[in-house]
């Protein structure tokens, strides 16, 4: 029996990396429960959207 | 120009907190334990465990100090990218030859007993071929990099830096 294969699209990789990267930043940077999510979600929404910016900048710099 | 931002555990903010009454234990140097939810008296001992026994199991320096959600959070998470990093055929570094390559194993033993584990029991692809492969390389060393953000925020909270 072989290891388990996980094949997500791009996108939902960069969801994945963004969602625990910023689980980790916002418990470690921050002091306050409060603070903890909301630099967390800070984080994750500046992950995904630079994502999002630099894979439409690459699509039109190919075209 | 020194970075300071409200909320985080500069000396600054301490010194204001404790100025303002409502941090009584915010002189710089000074064990806060009782704030870190430790037992007072808890600054004895060896100040380093948490910080080794975060990075050898992901969230044990939190569990080490009681501080329970954040160590599941971050063992969760932690966990979560290493296993995903393998089921999808990222690769373990194992030698060293190139600049990249040292980088690369630097990462992944910041992964600690995750990194010899998986070694000992021959997981991870030999060689990454799809970019989903490579992309799975990338989740075990961030992993190994956010294991060790995670035990160094262990031995802050241990040291009093941190509450």
């Amino acid at each position: 029996m072989g290891n388990p294969v996980f094949q997500p699209s791009h996108f939902m990789a960069v969801v994945l990396f963004a969602l625990f990267a910023s689980i980790v930043f916002g418990i470690t940077q921050r002091e306050t429960p409060r603070r903890m999510i909301r630099y967390g979600i800070y984080c994750f929404v500046l992950f995904v959207g630079s994502a999002i910016a630099i894979s439409w900048l690459m699509f039109l710099i190919a075209r | 120009m020194r970075y300071s931002q409200s909320g985080m555990a500069t000396i600054e903010n301490k010194n204001a907190a404790a100025n303002s009454g409502s941090l009584a234990d915010a002189q710089p140097g000074a064990p806060s334990g009782a704030k870190m939810g430790v037992k007072s008296g808890a600054q004895e001992g060896f100040v380093y465990l948490p910080l080794i026994a975060g990075w050898l199991v992901p969230g044990a320096g939190h569990f080490l100090l009681r501080k329970w959600g954040r160590g599941a959070l971050l063992s969760g998470s932690i966990l979560a990218m290493f296993v995903l990093g393998l089921t999808m055929q990222g690769k373990l570094y194992s030698n060293a030859h190139e600049i990249l390559d040292i980088l690369g194993l630097a990462g992944d033993l910041g992964n600690g007993l995750l990194y010899i584990v998986s070694q000992i029991l021959g997981l991870g692809a030999a060689q990454t071929q799809t970019a989903i492969a490579d992309y799975g390389t990338r989740f075990i060393v961030v992993a190994g990099l956010l294991n060790v953000i995670a035990a160094v925020d262990a031995h802050n909270l241990r040291t009093g830096r941190k509450s």
